[in-house]
């Protein structure tokens, strides 16, 4: 076949198989200036050995015009739903204002990460030899910097009105929860591509995804955000994409060879409880700060974990994979993560980019129902003592940092399943520091590579060291106010951004403006404050 | 195990060495059974304050918002460090209570168990 003949007008037609021959495998070729070892420097010191890269198949055979094509439309379809969503006022639809706060979750917790995967896979792409490997991971690449920039510019219309979406990058590389997603995504692309694409696409997009995706595209469909419903459409065809991505490198890994098994094991374990622990976040989300609640996390995790990843790993039996370590940790800790979670957002208000409050009654008996062994015994009481307090006039919050783990860097709050009122605690001493940890799961992985963990910027630790103060301040002048130089680094407003939601500027607003609220009637904890 | 790294022997620095935190050491402190405090705290303390002035000077800035916390017999106390059984000497310093960079102590206070008995 002649390949000039692409472009004259008498060519005719490729088949799909020989323009995904042309456009994708026959783009690569094998250097000889140089040795392909010095100009893939990457792909070998992780112990990951690739005998045929040829064995690589791509299950969508998708090449690069196609894929410009449907990137396109779909780029159409989504805009023209943002500019009638702007036009129509749509964020006056949405449940009540509380449900603005998951949104600045995302465009501070996920969309980063989105932006940082784009990265990740463009290194990944460059440090692997195999021009299968490198095409599907470039689209990826351009995918997740359009899911970053759809989701920037849908979420965009939202700061149009409410607090605390005004900075999300600048906080994203600050916030002490933000640390938790951020050194996740740190931790991936520091290591080698085969680690970061085992992270991200398989543990990460493939066996967890639907925990992350289903909890905030449902939830904003049931809570009346058709701006983010439209995003979550557009990029989840790339999503489905990914995901079979994810399971092409491990299967491809494992096929290579048998000495492969025992560091991809190792990594399946990792990245398992890393994302299992990430997604604590998602969970609290689901159960607290959804106005109108779609699942609880207890059921999702039984019903995307448990049940889809529980065929997953037997379909991976095969090649020797076993179930994650710690799953049966993570089964057994449903139904207490999210009323934890919550607790150190709300004991910690003061300094977060989101508002928090206390479920109102009927929220606390949809709770009740859905956690039946654990809400009413260990959470409601807490619960109803700080809706007393505050009532009072007393909104509690705790003003000590708290101590991290050093993996996950999420509070030390998860208690012990055979003991849920008691904190577990981990310890590793190494060259003499010693070092704590929230589980068993995140232990290990401190154990693994303690050289890198060690270097983690743990947010409390980087506050009392002095390294989180705007330049030029001095910690030394009389009445220095450290948390508020804290806030002032983070660019949080305390007038608006943080704090109790009762009385914040983004519920006095949205009382204003629609004349609801989120309280049953008679039911009134805290006068909203002035609208701003 | 060493780390997995481009370069044979690589170390990264160490972050949370004690030498940067401005002559204080880091000190987790949790109270037991009460977990509307969501987690143990970080204090940054100098290494020569005495046990005691923590219970008297320090404790009560960080857990006297609780209710149970004015009913706390102090005789009664059990310590913890590292979850092994501890008994502080008040009179002697965090150092010389064996207390070092990154110590993890925790208190029970036996018939205290938090809002109406739930741990919190």
């Amino acid at each position: 076949m002649n390949q000039n003949n692409n472009t004259a007008s008498s060519a005719r037609r490729l088949g799909i198989k020989e323009k995904y021959a042309l456009m994708t495998r026959s783009l690569g070729w094998d250097t000889t200036y140089q040795s392909m070892d010095d100009v893939f420097p990457f792909d070998q010191f992780e112990g990951i050995k690739i005998h045929d890269w040829d064995k690589w198949e791509d299950p969508f055979r998708l090449t690069m015009d196609a894929y410009w094509k449907f990137q396109g439309e779909k780029e159409k379809k989504l805009y023209a739903i943002i500019d009638a969503f702007a036009q129509n006022n749509g964020q006056f639809n949405i449940t009540d204002a509380r449900y603005v706060n998951t949104l600045k979750l995302f465009l501070t917790g996920v969309s980063p990460l989105e932006y940082a995967a784009h990265r990740g896979y463009a290194m990944a792409g460059r440090s692997l030899r195999g021009v299968g490997a490198r095409i599907a991971s470039q689209m990826q690449s351009i995918d997740e910097l359009r899911h970053a920039q759809t989701q920037v510019h849908t979420i965009s219309h939202y700061n149009k009105y409410f607090n605390g979406l005004h900075d999300f990058h600048h906080m994203h590389d600050r916030l002490w929860y933000l640390s938790v997603p951020k050194s996740y995504f740190d931790d991936a692309m520091t290591a080698g591509p085969f680690e970061f694409i085992t992270a991200i696409s398989f543990s990460f997009e493939y066996v967890l995804t639907n925990l992350l995706f289903m909890p905030f595209m449902s939830g904003a469909a049931y809570n009346g955000d058709m701006a983010t419903v439209t995003f979550g459409f557009s990029a989840q065809s790339d999503e489905s994409r990914h995901m079979t991505l994810g399971l092409e490198v491990v299967k491809f890994m494992l096929e290579q060879d048998p000495d492969n098994l025992p560091i991809i094991q190792k990594w399946v374990d990792k990245w398992f409880w890393r994302g299992y622990r990430l997604l604590t976040l998602v969970g609290m989300m689901m159960d607290y700060m959804l106005p109108k609640r779609v699942m609880s996390w207890a059921e999702a995790w039984e019903m995307y974990f448990e049940k889809n990843g529980g065929a997953l790993f037997e379909d991976l039996a095969r090649y020797g994979v076993k179930v994650p370590k710690y799953a049966d940790v993570a089964k057994l800790e449903k139904e207490h993560i999210t009323h934890q979670a919550w607790g150190i957002f709300y004991n910690y208000t003061q300094a977060a980019g989101i508002h928090t409050w206390i479920p109102n009654d009927e929220e606390m008996d949809w709770l009740a129902a859905k956690y039946p062994n654990t809400f009413n015994q260990y959470y409601r009481p807490r619960l109803e003592h700080l809706r007393e307090q505050e009532k009072a006039g007393k909104r509690w919050v705790n003003n000590s940092l708290p101590m991290l783990c050093q993996i996950c860097q999420i509070p030390m709050a998860f208690t012990e399943m055979d003991n849920p009122t008691k904190i577990a605690a981990r310890e590793s001493t190494y060259h003499g520091m010693k070092f704590h940890f929230c589980s068993d799961g995140c232990k290990d992985v401190f154990d693994g590579e303690p050289e890198k963990f060690q270097q983690a910027w743990l947010p409390v630790h980087q506050i009392y060291q002095g390294n989180c103060f705007r330049e030029g301040t001095d910690p030394t002048q009389p009445g220095f106010d450290p948390l508020a130089e804290v806030l002032a680094w983070y660019h949080l407003d305390t007038s608006a951004d943080t704090g109790e939601y009762n009385t914040s500027p983004d519920r006095a607003n949205w009382e204003r403006w629609t004349g609801r609220s989120h309280l049953p009637a008679g039911e009134s904890p805290a006068a909203p404050a002035k609208a701003a | 195990m060493p780390v997995i790294a481009l370069q044979p022997g690589y170390t990264g620095e160490v972050a949370d060495a004690e030498a940067n935190f401005h002559g204080n050491r880091l000190l987790y402190i949790g109270w037991e059974d009460h977990l509307m405090f969501c987690s143990p705290v970080c204090l940054p303390l100098p290494a020569a304050m005495p046990f005691g002035a923590l219970v008297s000077d320090v404790l009560p800035g960080v857990y006297g918002s609780h209710p149970d916390f004015a009913r706390i017999d102090w005789s009664q106390v059990e310590w913890r460090d590292s979850g092994k059984p501890f008994t502080p000497n008040q009179a002697l310093s965090l150092a010389d209570n064996g207390l070092v960079h990154k110590s993890f102590i925790q208190l029970r206070t036996p018939g205290l168990a938090g809002i109406a008995g739930s741990g919190s």
